[in-house]
């Protein structure tokens, strides 16, 4: 039977702001029935976002969810964490969002392990405002505030997750989303700072700028270059020039943050005695 | 010789900065300012601009790198809008007590939240008090000259001051309109080359920025003060070379059929335009009602305001703007407090209209009058917030 979406969506807020072709149905989707596997009370789940195309998913998901201002989701995730450790929270995030104008809250994320799962839905562009160059456009692309192609060296954020500390960080693309909800659970299941990245199409303002055809000659153009994680480790870093390697990047434990605050606090409390 | 166009209000205010000769633009994407520096993008790219365009990583970067080109000696442009102006905020006072001539253009549009990315004023009003030069076009021809002359004033050794160029959100910065666009040789040398009395420079280092200890910081915020406040004959004798050299004249309060009116709407921004619509009109009826608009929002232009509104009975200030919980509009706060020590001066009363995005019908404003004369009529304020086109 086909999954049903139904109560996890608003519907009276449909039809979706996205542009038809758009993959980040794709990652509500696959965050839903990630949650639904879980087995989680909608209650107990907040969804927050910041300001850009993915950002707008707070309008479409039934969970308490918090459309916030642009980089600041995490920051916000933060505060809702620290009052209440107990339930869940998730962030989206765009490249923009995450990487740029967010990147400092990104990297302090990972740092301090706090337990929320961070989806990074990246389509390589500023999609709303209308195709400017992005952390994660890649060299030689173009973008509206580069015409004749990027010039800067694009962030890796796998490599960005990892180094800063995530204890769970993944990669999928927009082809794959039953890996991506496995992903997600994953995430979902991991007590610290998950991080996956979702790569995406953005025919809209990417593609077209850079001449890659609508959503389906796109998906392929990502297609071809996804090389999953365990043939990557045989090929050499020139062989792996802009590829997107999909897999399971970290997985590994270290003390949560929200839980050594709690520690402390009865530490403290203990020794005040 | 200047030829008159068709021509996006963002394209004409990147041209007024491709003029201008700017050397640095930082900026972030933000709507609906995007297009200003999307096309400045392309001019760098293409070559017809010689510039460094950097793709900063948030607003604030891009005030910051402003500040720092200026400080290094490069002529420095940015734009922005709402969010993107509240990020900006540290830096902002930043470019004005480090006497930087930054020049900002900035698409007006409303506060989160709610989310909203259409027009109103409560962006600027937030910067108020950040010692910049706080200016108001109307139109796309306004917007395009007065980034141009933006540049005449903050650079003038007596200034010294980052200069902004406010122009509605959408209202303006999308809308295609006449705009005369002067030829490259006929502006070429209207603007001397920057040439700041303080700068980073190799064979003289000097500090900028350093702590200001209790002993000098108030020195240094009067002086700071002094400067804008003196600022006003500068940007007169700028707006007067400029009618004189190209014909189109500029004063820090303009004003339609106010020297006998009786009531008097007084607004910013694009809507000051159509308020020219209904004093028509009302006029036509036989009522006697003028508009008036503070152009020049700071240094705020006491005797120009208190001119232009003398003989009037009853001013309505027109808020695109709420002071929450306080008077109730910024701009009406401003008004009742500058007209305040005259003896003989108008009752005034506020509206406020046009937030997020509602238009403004003629019928609005004819409303917005009708406040005017019920005031004369019956001495009874609007009560606070009196919102025009609120649906209730």
């Amino acid at each position: 039977m086909a999954f049903d979406y139904t109560p996890y969506i608003r519907k009276d807020k449909f039809p979706n702001i996205w542009c038809p072709g758009c993959g980040i149905g794709i990652l509500m989707k696959a965050i839903i029935r990630a949650v639904h596997k879980m087995g989680w009370k909608r209650e107990d789940v907040a969804l927050v976002s910041g300001i850009g195309c993915t950002s707008r998913m707070p309008g479409y998901v039934n969970f308490n969810t918090l459309h916030t201002t642009h980089g600041r989701a995490l920051a916000f995730a933060t505060g809702i964490k620290h009052a209440r450790p107990d339930k869940h929270v998730i962030v989206v995030s765009g490249d923009g969002d995450a990487l740029a104008i967010g990147g400092n809250h990104f990297v302090h994320a990972c740092r301090r392990n706090i337990d929320i799962t961070l989806m990074v839905l990246n389509n390589m562009i500023y999609g709303m405002t209308g195709g400017q160059v992005s952390p994660t456009t890649p060299a030689g692309y173009r973008a509206s505030t580069m015409p004749y192609g990027n010039v800067e060296p694009n962030f890796d954020t796998v490599a960005l997750a990892s180094g800063a500390g995530a204890t769970f960080v993944a990669r999928s693309t927009v082809n794959n989303p039953a890996l991506m909800e496995r992903q997600i659970k994953e995430g979902l299941q991991n007590k610290g700072f998950s991080v996956i990245e979702v790569v995406s199409n953005c025919h809209i303002q990417f593609g077209r700028r850079n001449k890659m055809g609508d959503q389906i000659v796109m998906r392929h153009w990502i297609k071809d270059r996804e090389v999953p994680l365990r043939k990557a480790k045989d090929m050499s870093e020139e062989e792996l020039q802009g590829k997107f390697v999909i897999g399971t990047f970290v997985k590994k434990t270290r003390p949560e943050y929200t839980e050594e605050y709690a520690k402390m606090v009865e530490r403290v409390k203990g020794s005040s005695k | 010789m200047a030829h008159r166009t068709g021509i996006e209000v963002s394209l004409a205010i990147a041209e007024a900065a491709r003029q201008a000769e700017v050397e640095v633009i930082s900026a972030y994407p933000i709507t609906p300012q995007t297009h200003i520096v999307e096309r400045l993008a392309k001019m760098v790219a293409d070559g017809d601009l010689e510039a460094d365009f950097i793709t900063v990583e948030s607003e604030h970067t891009a005030m910051s790198a402003a500040v720092g080109a200026s400080l290094a000696g490069a002529r420095a442009f940015t734009a922005t809008s709402s969010q993107g102006l509240a990020l900006m905020d540290e830096i902002v006072y930043l470019a004005s007590s480090l006497r930087t001539p930054v020049v900002m253009a900035l698409a007006n549009r409303s506060l989160s939240g709610p989310i909203s990315i259409w027009n109103d004023h409560s962006d600027i009003m937030n910067v108020r008090d950040a010692g910049w030069i706080s200016i108001f076009a109307n139109n796309g021809q306004e917007a395009y000259d007065l980034t141009l002359m933006a540049y005449k004033i903050a650079e003038d050794h007596r200034v010294l001051l980052p200069v902004m160029i406010s122009f509605d959100g959408f209202i303006l910065t999308h809308m295609i309109e006449p705009v005369c666009v002067f030829d490259d040789e006929e502006i070429k040398g209207y603007l001397p080359p920057f040439n700041p009395p303080y700068k980073a420079d190799p064979e003289h280092p000097v500090t900028f920025g350093p702590v200001g200890v209790p002993d000098i910081y108030t020195e240094a915020k009067k002086q700071q003060d002094f400067a804008i406040r003196s600022s006003i004959s500068v940007i007169k004798e700028v707006f007067a070379d400029f009618e004189k050299e190209f014909g189109r004249k500029y004063k820090p309060v303009e004003s339609y059929m106010a020297e006998d009116a009786d009531v008097i709407l007084l607004s910013q921004g694009s809507v000051y335009e159509t308020t020219e619509i209904a004093v028509d009109r009302l006029r036509k009826e036989g009522k006697k009602v003028g508009s008036a608009e503070v152009r020049l929002w700071r240094p705020f232009p006491f005797e120009d305001l208190r001119k232009a509104v003398a003989n009037a009975k009853v001013v309505v200030v027109l808020d695109r703007a709420i002071s929450f919980g306080g008077q109730p509009g910024p701009l009406l706060g401003e008004i009742r407090s500058a007209l305040y020590p005259l003896e003989k001066k108008p009752g005034v009363i506020g509206v406020t209209a046009g937030l997020g995005g509602r238009d403004i019908m003629i019928q609005d404003y004819e409303k917005m009058f009708e406040y005017g004369y019920n005031y004369l009529k019956t001495g009874k304020e609007p009560e606070a917030v009196t919102i025009v086109g609120l649906r209730e």
